[in-house]
């Protein structure tokens, strides 16, 4: 005869305030097995967590179900509690009466009823609980980052630090990300570059660090502690071994109009490339929709000039796969296209410029050599009008919801540097709230408005349009002085929203974590676990995760490689024992199970096999591999004899629980 | 054809490709007929049958037959080829084992749409120009072909057969046209509440004979949920006449993205419940929400029901939306 023990958290509020936990103890101590049934006002407390384990001890309880909040928030208290006290904690059951039932009712009397219905599905349940025992399963002490701007790489260094080797994917051809786009940084006003390529060669120097650059993520298959990684080489038509970035290559090639990325097709590159001059690795790259050798055959001129021999037009992308305990998302953003944005003449005028193609404009190894000047004519704008919130904050469907959180800053920085550098030019800035919360921000904010006369305008350009003596009309409205500006301006820069890198959602698929509606990677708890994923052995680092600047996404950076190292440091883990297992009798072997499994956790065999008729039999049978199973039960619902059933959470116990709740 | 049938089938005997053969022979009446497995020639010569009332699908009995010793000679019509090819793909039959004749398929005759007209002591029919000519032992009588068809003949959805190792007579076509989604679609436009009073009138005639479930070719579990205690779905003797309802509906949910269509369920069902709607509306449902898809058409391709795809199904988003209601 089972004894179960009911526990009622009121949670302070949280629950009592709209579900009568008092009635909902008393009516679960009549369900058939209950023999006792309390509540209390934290459950998850020190003394609740007592309560708990002096009543398992006291009435020699079989199962327990507390009526509390979400599973994922404290079924792995209430277990260890459980341990604790002698009960195997797979006897322990959740019935959730806060997020689905308290936080989304307000009627005192339904709620009740519905949180009564939840607690007799979870007593139905937990009758047919069975102890359950975890297994361990080894931790590849490798981890893998995806992604190699400053998130990625400081997460990469620190993993490297503590000993564990790790892995860098980065698509583009060098490491390095946005940081190396970017001319100043904010609040220190100190160069990028110069911060951040001593990184990019302390990362390629690290023999722990492997950096895998021109690559992609292709397949992920396993679970926490044993990834098996699929990343895809794309050709480069270079060898990487060979080449010695002398550049001789690209002195030579007579493809010289290429819109160079790095500066925002702001200027040429040849058709052979480095994309800058520290890019890590610093190996030449062609690119196949404009090198004539690779589209028909003519030319061929890099591969005679260079002394290295590595120019290989014949190359193919290659494969590896490799093996990681960890793996770190780190793919950052990227400001948002403007094509629908007619208003602000992006498309029409080349002087309205985004900040990202600004900050390559002032850079010094950017199109102009430092100098900032006009696109349209090379000539020294006098008049700059800085427009903020483009596509950020933003009510319809051509921006984002969200502040990009950034932009307030950099554009506080350029409109400094400007002024800084070029005295004679008026900049003006349109905002709608100037958002400087962090350490020296707003400080840094008032020497831009305060020292350097910035002209700071709250309300929001409404039309910018290019006029025929190459000034741009500017057309705002002053919220503060209520008044209507025309401002006859140079040039124009727009603060564009920034957006998660579009290879995000696929990986995301990959790695079976989760996105928000924004495709930012969604963490494990919004505040006590920010750089994880809700997938094991998934990481965030960097913008991929939301909005960040730099010094934030540095700290956060080293925060994912302190989780990944927390895991790399086990020898093994243990494995969730709530897998799925057949009943070889009953299974048909008819591959149903097989084809829905996303883990590969279940494989066939011909077996010998008694039949009621005393015959031997050799029948096709499924049989689970606990060690990969990540209990999804995908396959319990396939099966068309019921062969396939997932521990704790059996085919009966679901059915119990269904009766429970239809009575 | 029941001529070049024998003979190809004592050839296939007397050469060792095959040592059994499984075919159909006569029962007590004419139109009684019931698969059978030959094992000689004799028997071959004076039992084997194939004609206008040979309507019975052999695919399932070729699961057990396929793993007894030596190789069989299965006659497939064109729906039967559909559901021999769904159990090679679940690994039922052991392809190797089986020597598949394709051979035309119907229409077929419904022995009680004759009775139903008054015709008995049937002793042969004979179809002239589409008109009927049987022979009773009260005389001649005649009736007009199309009006004595088998339910399941009725809209047939391809006379193309997908797998053979040889062909008897002339290769079909799948019948793109067939409109047997045509009823279907007029269940779905009724109320809730019409439906379910058709369906409630329908399914209480069952008698619970699990004539439909042992004739399934999809319904061919080791141990089916329905004889298994455990399932908490087994035979019993039913507390209502609702649990005969739900029989249905359960039997059709586990035969979803199976069931080939070869409609042998509504015409074993002695209480003439139109079962193979129930099938139908899932193969109808399944078309509109994942595109077209014939099981039994191939042994290769992933059924929508049970199919994971990394790339696509992870989105938790909406598969399909109807309109409006």
């Amino acid at each position: 005869m089972q004894r179960i023990g009911v526990f009622v958290c009121h949670c302070g509020t949280n629950i009592a305030a709209t579900v009568d936990v008092k009635a909902v103890a008393e009516a679960l101590g009549h369900e058939p097995g209950v023999v006792i049934s309390q509540d209390y006002q934290y459950m998850c407390s020190e003394s609740g967590q007592n309560l708990v384990k002096d009543a398992i001890k006291e009435h020699n309880l079989s199962g327990i179900v507390i009526c509390s909040c979400s599973p994922r928030m404290h079924e792995n208290t209430f277990r260890k509690a459980a341990a604790a006290a002698g009960l195997n904690p797979y006897l322990v059951e959740i019935a959730n009466i806060r997020e689905q039932c308290s936080w989304i009712h307000r009627d005192i009397a339904t709620a009740t009823e519905k949180a009564i219905i939840l607690g007799k599905a979870a007593v139905a349940k937990v009758h047919l609980n069975t102890p359950l025992t975890s297994m361990e399963s080894p931790v590849v002490k490798r981890a893998l980052v995806i992604g190699g701007g400053i998130a990625g790489i400081q997460t990469a260094l620190d993993i490297a630090e503590a000993g564990f080797d790790v892995d860098i994917v980065e698509k583009e051809a060098t490491i390095g990300g946005k940081m190396a786009q970017i001319d100043k940084t904010f609040p220190t006003l100190d160069c990028a570059a110069c911060i951040l390529t001593p990184k990019m060669v302390e990362a390629s120097q690290n023999e722990k660090i492997h950096i895998y650059a021109f690559s992609e993520v292709e397949a992920v298959k396993g679970f926490v502690g044993n990834f098996t990684v699929k990343i895809k080489r794309k050709a480069r038509y270079v060898d990487e071994v060979k080449c010695t970035g002398c550049g001789a290559c690209i002195e030579k090639c007579p493809m010289k109009k290429v819109p160079n990325e790095f500066n925002m097709g702001l200027d040429n590159r040849h058709a052979v490339y480095i994309p800058f001059a520290q890019a890590v690795p610093k190996i030449a790259t062609i690119d196949p929709n404009y090198c004539m050798m690779l589209k028909n055959g003519k030319c061929g001129l890099c591969s005679k000039v260079c002394a290295a021999g590595a120019i290989d037009y014949k190359q193919q992308d290659s494969f590896i796969e490799e093996k990681y305990g960890a793996i770190v998302v780190a793919t950052g953003f990227n400001p948002i296209k403007l094509d629908k944005y007619d208003e602000f003449s992006y498309n029409t005028c080349p002087d309205v410029v985004t900040s990202l193609e600004l900050e390559r404009l002032m850079n010094a190894a950017g199109p102009n050599g430092g100098t900032l000047l006009r696109p349209s004519d090379k000539s020294h704008p006098h008049t700059i009008v800085f427009v903020q919130c483009v596509g950020s904050r933003c009510s319809d469907e051509k921006g984002k919801p969200y502040c990009s959180k950034i932009c307030c800053m950099y554009t506080a920085k350029h409109a400094m540097l400007i002024r800084d550098k070029y005295p004679d030019t008026e900049v003006y800035v349109f905002y709608i709230d100037v958002r400087t919360p962090g350490k020296n921000f707003d400080e840094f904010y008032r020497r831009a408005v305060e020292q350097y006369n910035v002209h700071y305008i709250k309300g929001m350009v409404g039309k910018v349009t290019p006029k025929s003596d190459g000034k741009i009309d500017v057309q705002a409205s002053d919220l503060l002085s209520n008044e209507q500006l025309h401002i006859d301006a140079d040039m124009v820069v727009l603060a564009a929203a920034i957006e998660p890198d579009k290879t995000a959602r696929p990986l995301a698929t990959m790695l079976t974590t989760q996105m928000d509606t924004n495709d930012f990677f969604t963490e494990a708890h919004p505040k006590l676990r920010p750089v994880e994923s809700a997938t094991a052995g998934i990481f965030l680092s960097g913008a991929c995760q939301g909005p960040k600047d730099i010094p934030e996404t540095v700290a956060q950076g080293s925060a994912a490689a302190a989780k990944a190292i927390g895991l790399l440091c086990k020898n093994s883990i243990t494995c969730n024992p709530c897998v799925a297992h057949s009943d070889e009798l009953m299974c048909n072997g008819c591959s149903s199970c097989e084809k829905v499994r996303p883990y590969g956790a279940i494989t066939y065999s011909d077996k010998e096999f008694r039949m009621p008729d005393r015959t031997i039999a050799v029948r096709r049978v499924a049989s689970v591999n606990p060690a990969v199973c990540q209990g999804c039960g995908a396959c319990t619902v396939a099966c068309p004899s019921g062969a396939m059933d997932l521990s704790g959470f059996s085919n009966s116990q679901i059915m119990a629980e269904v009766d429970a709740i239809c009575k | 054809m029941q001529e070049a049938m024998i003979n190809r089938a004592k050839e296939l005997m007397a050469d060792g490709t095959v040592s059994r053969v499984i075919g159909w022979k006569r029962g007590e009446f004419a139109y009684d007929i019931t698969p059978a497995v030959f094992e000689t020639a004799e028997e071959i010569d004076s039992d084997f049958v194939c004609d206008d009332f040979t309507a019975a699908n052999v695919s399932k009995y070729l699961i057990k037959e396929s793993r007894k010793e030596g190789r069989i000679l299965a006659f497939l019509k064109p729906c039967d080829t559909y559901s021999f090819n769904q159990l090679i793909k679940e690994h039922r039959i052991i392809r190797e084992n089986v020597y598949v004749i394709g051979i035309p398929g119907g229409p077929k005759l419904d022995a009680e749409k004759l009775k139903a007209r008054g015709i008995t002591g049937i002793l042969g029919v004979r179809n002239e120009k589409g008109t009927l000519h049987i022979d009773t032992v009260y005389g001649e009588e005649t009736m007009p072909m199309f009006e004595a068809i088998l339910g399941k003949c009725e809209n047939c959805k391809s006379t193309k057969h997908v797998v053979y190792d040889e062909l008897m007579g002339e290769e079909g076509e799948v019948i793109a046209d067939s409109g047997r989604f045509d009823r279907v679609a007029e269940l779905e436009n009724m109320t809730a509440q019409q439906r379910f009073e058709f369906w409630r009138e329908q399914l209480s005639k069952c008698i619970r004979c699990n004539a439909c479930r042992n004739v399934c070719p999809a319904c061919s579990c080791e141990n089916c949920v329905f004889d298994n205690p455990d399932s908490g779905i087994s035979n019993k003797a039913a507390a209502d006449s609702f649990e005969e309802n739900n029989f249905h509906i359960i039997r059709a949910f586990h035969v979803a993205g199976r069931c080939t269509d070869c409609g042998e369920c509504s015409r074993v069902c002695p209480q003439n419940i139109p079962l193979h709607l129930l099938n139908r509306k899932f193969i109808k449902d399944i078309n509109e929400l994942y595109g077209e898809y014939q099981a039994g058409e191939d042994t290769t391709s992933r059924a929508p029901l049970t199919n994971y795809n990394a790339d696509e199904d992870c989105e938790p988003s909406i598969v399909h939306e109807r309109g409006a209601e």
